[in-house]
């Protein structure tokens, strides 16, 4: 179980009657599971969960999907963030390791004004949203998650992109004393758009999920989310933004450039060499689905890759 | 200690080894059934299979080897049950492949084997395993003659080396656990080699006719003094 420092607790997220509430219900619910003696195990989790901040009010966005959501559960422990170990289902175990109050964001390179933000602006910086995505994984599975926050353009305007700024680079995170130390890819992990694809309105700098701020494994405090790229496109615990004119060198691509190139858009009839991309399984059911192409937001950004060969731009 | 165990010793120690051998097996049914296979069961018993098959592959490639340092001769008679368990595990992993993830997609699984090189070599590792399977069993040995039987089953090594490539090639980047696998894979057959290649020298060196003795002995290369 997390407990929230004062520093931790953001002056957006007192919502006082909301928090007293969680409060009230947190120790309501721990002394009922107290009361409950051997059940104590099984109640934590959720309890912890009462606790984590709430990020709101929340706007809803005519992009979400109506479709089922995946539960708060699986999207919290099936998580791929290589640098709290490989398996699933280290993250959840090792990224409580990771502060995530001081954070700053540089943003930085062809911009006029460019800048650092403190991540309790960056909060402020614009309307919060709340967005249903599908996410679909190289690795052939999808879930349906509510993210929280605001179009990746709105903080991208605030320094003023020169004309130059062809492309965006993301710099995440690295710390070798909590997080992995082999090189299985090559540290800090970093990603990259195409400016075009930055500023696209579905493009989400991700502060939250399930209406609560990020749970570390999910890339707290600051991520971005592409939802109609394979995954590990949306670079998570962002500590630069650069604005570029080369297109950047990327972690995948960098690892097997032949499996992962710098577009990496869902894409169902170009198939990765572990991984048929055909088809896909939502966490949850049992029965694999079709992939739709570019993650079914076709309609949303087709436009951007017109005239380009999809299969050697992969 | 080098007491080979009477019958009766024997087939308790076997008893005691299959249901061992079940262990895993009855782990993951367990964990299925309780839904703590974590949110992609699917893919957690695909793994597990298939790491179990890999180490009963492990398991019954030490037999020998360890018969050998120890001098407990009757290990041997316990390398039948470790392979076939081997092979059943196996048998799992692939049933889980083309039932609970593809769905007898024919189609889809041919493709896959032609197209996807770790699940070539996975299902070759397989389709090795079979003819070694059903020989496991001693009217076979007895059909095939013993020097058949055995070149046969050597198969095994193919199969092992295989397996690694299979799991090398799965994974994304994280190279570690194939690669211990593969260490513990090269010491086991590098064991093999080195004992193999003892013998023949031991029997070229018998072979070779003895130097006649009370010859004198010529020093071809004079000492200088130092
Ligand atoms: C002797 C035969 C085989 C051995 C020893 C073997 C071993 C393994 C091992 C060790 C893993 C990795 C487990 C992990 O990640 O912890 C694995 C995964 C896998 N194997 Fe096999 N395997 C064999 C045959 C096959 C066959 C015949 C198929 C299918 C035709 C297959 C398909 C797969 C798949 C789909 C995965 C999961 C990949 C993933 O999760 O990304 N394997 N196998």
């Amino acid at each position: 179980m997390r407990i929230l420092r004062p520093s931790d607790i953001l002056p957006s997220e007192i919502t006082p009657r909301a928090l007293f509430e969680d409060r009230r219900r947190f120790l309501l619910g721990a002394g009922a599971t107290l009361a409950a003696g051997a059940a104590m195990w099984a109640g934590l989790p959720s309890e912890a969960r009462a606790a984590a901040a709430k990020l709101g009010p929340l706007a809803r966005s005519p992009f979400s999907s109506d479709e089922p959501q995946t539960p708060y559960k699986a999207v919290t422990t099936y998580n791929n963030y290589y640098e709290f170990g490989t398996d699933k289902e280290d993250p959840a175990a090792n990224a409580g390791k990771l502060t995530v109050r001081p954070w700053t964001v540089r943003v930085e390179g062809l911009a006029g004004k460019a800048r650092t933000f403190d991540i309790d602006d960056l909060l402020k910086l614009a309307p919060l949203e709340e967005r249903i995505y599908r996410l679909r994984c190289v690795e052939a599975w999808s879930m349906v998650i509510p993210w929280v926050g605001f179009p990746l353009s709105a903080l991208l305007r605030q320094v003023d992109p020169q004309g130059s700024a062809k492309y965006v680079e993301f710099v995440t995170h690295y710390d070798p004393k909590i997080m992995l130390r082999r090189p299985v890819l090559d540290w800090p992990y970093t990603e990259g758009l195409r400016i075009d694809e930055a500023m696209h309105p579905l493009t989400l700098l991700t502060l939250g999920l399930y209406g609560e701020v990020l749970p570390n494994q999910n890339g707290a405090p600051v991520r971005v989310v592409v939802p109609w790229k394979y995954g590990f496109k949306s670079a998570k615990s962002i500590v630069a933004i650069r604005l570029v004119d080369k297109e950047p060198r990327t972690a995948w691509n960098k690892s097997a450039p032949s499996e992962y190139g710098f577009y990496s858009n869902v894409n169902p009839n170009v198939d990765h060499p572990r991984w048929s991309q055909a088809t896909e399984r939502r966490i949850g059911e049992f029965r694999k689905r079709p992939t739709l192409m570019f993650n079914g937001y076709a309609e949303q950004v087709a436009n951007l890759y017109q005239g380009m060969d999809l299969r050697k731009s992969f | 200690m080098t007491k080979t165990p009477s019958a009766a010793r024997l087939a308790a120690i076997k008893a005691l080894l299959f249901a061992l051998c079940l262990v895993p097996f009855a782990l993951y049914t367990q964990r299925w059934f309780d839904d703590a296979l974590g949110a992609n069961p699917i893919e957690a018993i695909t793994r597990g299979s298939g790491d179990w098959t890999l180490r009963f592959l492990l398991i019954t490639l030490a037999v020998t080897p360890l018969r050998k340092l120890t001098g407990l001769n009757w290990l041997l008679r316990l390398r039948r049950m470790l392979g076939l368990f081997a092979f059943f595990y196996a048998s799992l992993h692939f049933t889980t492949y083309f039932w609970l993830d593809q769905f007898f997609d024919l189609q889809s699984i041919a493709h896959d084997i032609m197209k996807r090189p770790f699940i070539t070599v996975g299902f070759s590792a397989f389709v090795l395993l079979i003819p070694l399977a059903v020989t496991s069993n001693n009217y076979a040995i007895r059909r095939l003659g013993g020097r058949r039987w055995q070149s046969l089953h050597r198969a095994v090594y193919a199969i092992g080396i295989l397996a690694i490539v299979h799991y090398w090639w799965l994974v994304k980047a994280d190279i570690l656990e194939p690669m211990i696998y593969g260490l513990i894979l090269a010491a086991l057959l590098g064991m093999r080699g080195w004992w193999r290649e003892q013998e023949r020298r031991r029997q070229i060196a018998a072979s070779m006719p003895r130097p006649m003795p009370g010859g004198k002995v010529i020093p071809l290369v004079a000492k200088s003094p130092r």
